[in-house]
């Protein structure tokens, strides 16, 4: 297939991991931060088929994973007043809040609507100015132009019927947090491509050198996952720590000008606490003071919720890669897709929801499947 | 005489809309809650079940709630008819009889509802199938979401057809019939304005053609199935699971149309797990394989048809669905959960 067989070949899928194996002399550990890069990852098995003892640690980029517990019990909050239309991403209808979910909420009567753009939020207004029609923007920099493009349009349009409910993330702060802290194993970064599409990596150079740590800008076939490690794994080998850019088909340096000054325009840098691993300083995106009135937390004043995490989801260990969803004692038993006692469980680039549907089981429970064939080399 | 304390389950246990979607909600609330009602039986859930003391004669049902009613390839007229054709087809029948029921909400327009029934005449005239009694009712605005049909189809079994979900065997070869996941992007993108229509339409149709080509095989065609909601994925989990077997597939070979390929990688879906309403894996003998694949590209519907896996000896893992992905791992392919949710980004 045009644009997409080129990043799936077999054959050449074969030759980088090799070439990989030819390079790689010990067992590295790097972090895929992304979460799609997660799903490919363990969908393609890729994973399972690097050197012995070479790791791929699963990192916090799942935007549904780290939104943080209050911020959907405020949705669920606000999704339960009468009259409203609350709009999100389809993957975050299931993530379970305190006490329930959105599809649940759905299921007792709640207006709730999956979108695919947060224009299409904004059209929804549009139709029914009656109701109050709020979006629910969650995400890493790669949602934000869009949310900002969204509110921009909603304020040009004079429209007093339509909110968001912003809990946006921004990478580079994780990174470094990770970094920061003592019981850090990775050694080297894949960063998400279309972060940096938008971005573009000049946030990542300073941490590269303070805490000499090589970054690789990634896609997300097969084939990119592929290339990027073996990328990332030559500078550890050569003793390099740079920004490389695998993705170049996408991303610049600079990444998108005209996205990043929607962001800046309608957002503004502030302290974020993520699910599962706690307050991150400036790690977050809100509302500029300007645009106050496009925010539903204030509009239906829900900031006084005391959320109550399930007290046996080990999501911040899942999310800093300090554990594989294996090592979890609820993981497949009482933590499943079906009944996600956290988050990472929910979305399909939740790494414990990647990992559950490969049929990944704990070792030492009969029936240890997903395991790739190697390549003998 | 109610026996037990009808408790009500616990507050917040509600009918969810993944309940419906072909996957692991779908068996959860028949195995749970459907079966239990008509004192379930043991044994595979089949597309359609042996009238009891009517020798071959076969016997399906099936409600379609389509939306939107119309959709790039079909309609929910069209589909009505095939979806039952099908059911009866994948037990080896040939439809001898339909009934047609309506459920319209008030409101619809009138000229709708003669293109859907002039579609739906039109199907079953193209099947050769009569229908032969209905229903209508009409209910009020909000009860319904425009129009609900259900059909009921009466087929007879083609002599030395027996196909079942329990059928597989190790060493079988899987086929499939055409490429995957075009009916459920298809309606998908037109529902929710997603642009993809031009290039996707529905595969809707008939398969009793492709069943009837491929009758000569006898008893080493094992295995039927059309791959609807749930997709390939929930289609194959089943067959293993009741046929107590491990089936194995190769990714590769497993046709994906391009824009449906685009379309789900844009949306973070699985084309395995998307709907499909045109085409069937078949499950045959490891000797029947070439003359299964022949018989198949023999006609339209057919074209398309390729060898897409094998069925292995359980090995402690009756039920398991293993795909070969492109890379050269492996991976197991799990029973969908429920609805579809296209990811954030």
């Amino acid at each position: 297939m045009k644009y997409l067989d080129e990043y799936r070949d077999p054959e050449l899928a074969r030759r980088l991991l090799d070439e990989l194996h030819r390079t790689a002399t010990r067992p590295w550990r790097l972090m895929e931060v992304c979460g799609g890069q997660t799903h490919t990852l363990v969908r393609q098995g890729i994973d399972e088929l690097l050197p012995a003892g070479m790791r791929m640690i699963h990192g916090p980029g799942c935007p549904v994973c780290v939104t943080p517990l209050e911020t959907l019990d405020r949705a669920m909050a606000i999704a339960a007043r009468p009259g409203v239309i609350l709009t999100s991403f389809g993957d975050m209808l299931r993530v379970p809040g305190s006490d329930t979910d959105l599809l649940a909420l759905r299921a007792r009567g709640a207006d709730v609507r999956v979108v695919y753009t947060p224009m299409d939020a904004v059209r929804l207004a549009e139709e029914h100015p009656g109701r109050d029609v709020v979006f629910l923007a969650v995400g890493f920099e790669t949602t934000a132009p869009a949310n900002a493009m969204a509110v921009l349009h909603a304020s040009r349009l004079g429209l007093r019927n339509f909110s968001v409910l912003v809990s946006h993330v921004l990478v580079p702060p994780a990174m470094t947090a990770l970094l920061d802290s003592p019981e850090c194993g990775v050694e080297a970064f894949l960063a998400a491509g279309h972060v940096c599409a938008v971005m573009g990596w000049t946030e990542y150079e300073p941490i590269v050198a303070r805490h000499r740590v090589p970054v690789v800008v990634t896609g997300f076939e097969p084939l990119d996952l592929l290339e990027g490690i073996l990328m990332a794994t030559r500078q550890l080998e050569e003793g390099r720590a740079e920004v490389e850019n695998q993705y170049a088909r996408a991303v610049r340096r600079g990444g998108n000008g005209a996205a990043r000054a929607a962001v800046a325009r309608v957002f503004q840098v502030t302290d974020r606490s993520w699910r599962g691993i706690g307050d991150l300083p400036r790690s977050g995106l809100e509302l500029r003071p300007e645009f106050a009135a496009f925010d539903a937390a204030r509009r239906f004043d829900v900031d006084r919720l005391r959320p109550a995490e399930h007290p046996e989801c080990v999501a911040g260990g899942i999310l800093t890669g300090a554990l594989l969803p294996t090592d979890c004692t609820a993981y497949g038993t009482r933590c499943t897709p079906r009944h996600p006692l956290g988050a990472p469980m929910v979305s399909a680039e939740g790494t414990c929801a990647a990992f559950h549907a490969a049929g990944r089981v704990a070792a030492g429970v009969t029936g240890v499947v997903g395991v790739g064939e190697g390549n003998g080399s | 005489m109610i026996t037990e304390c009808p408790v009500t389950r616990p507050e917040g246990e509600r009918v969810l809309l993944g309940h419906g979607a072909g996957g692991r909600l779908t068996a959860e609330l028949l195995e749970g809650t459907v079966l239990p009602a008509f004192g379930g039986r043991a044994g595979p859930l089949e597309d359609a079940a042996l009238l009891p003391g009517s020798g071959d004669l076969v016997m399906t049902t099936d409600g379609f709630v389509v939306s939107p009613l119309f959709f790039p390839g079909g309609d929910i007229g069209s589909l009505a008819i095939h979806g039952t054709v099908n059911d009866l087809a994948m037990r080896g029948a040939e439809p001898l009889a339909l009934s047609v029921a309506l459920i319209v909400e008030e409101g619809l327009e009138l000229g709708l509802l003669e293109a859907v029934l002039r579609s739906l005449g039109e199907a079953a005239r193209g099947v050769g199938v009569p229908v032969i009694t209905g229903d209508t009712k009409v209910v009020g605005r909000g009860a319904a979401d425009r129009l609900f049909i259900t059909t009921t189809g009466i087929g007879r079994r083609l002599p030395g057809l027996s196909p079942s979900a329990a059928g597989a065997r190790p060493g079988d070869a899987v086929l499939l019939s055409g490429p995957i996941g075009l009916h459920g992007t298809a309606v998908l993108s037109t529902r929710e304005g997603l642009g993809f229509e031009a290039d996707i339409a529905s595969d809707t149709r008939p398969l009793h053609r492709l069943v009837a080509a491929l009758a000569p095989l006898g008893d080493r065609l094992r295995v039927l199935r059309d791959p609807t909601r749930g997709g390939l994925a929930a289609a194959l989990n089943e067959v293993a699971r009741d046929s107590g077997v491990v089936i194995d597939v190769d990714e590769r070979a497993v046709p994906v149309p391009p824009p449906v390929a685009a379309a789900c990688d844009l949306l973070g879906l699985d084309p395995l797990h998307v709907a499909n309403e045109g085409c069937m894996t078949v499950f045959v003998a490891p000797d029947a394989a070439d003359a299964a694949l022949a018989a198949l590209r023999s006609l339209p519907e057919g074209t398309g048809a390729v060898r897409v896996g094998d069925v292995l000896p359980a090995d402690g893992h009756p039920g398991r669905v293993v795909l070969r992905t492109a890379v050269g791992a492996r991976r197991v392919i799990d029973m969908p959960l429920g609805e579809q949710l296209p990811r954030i980004c």
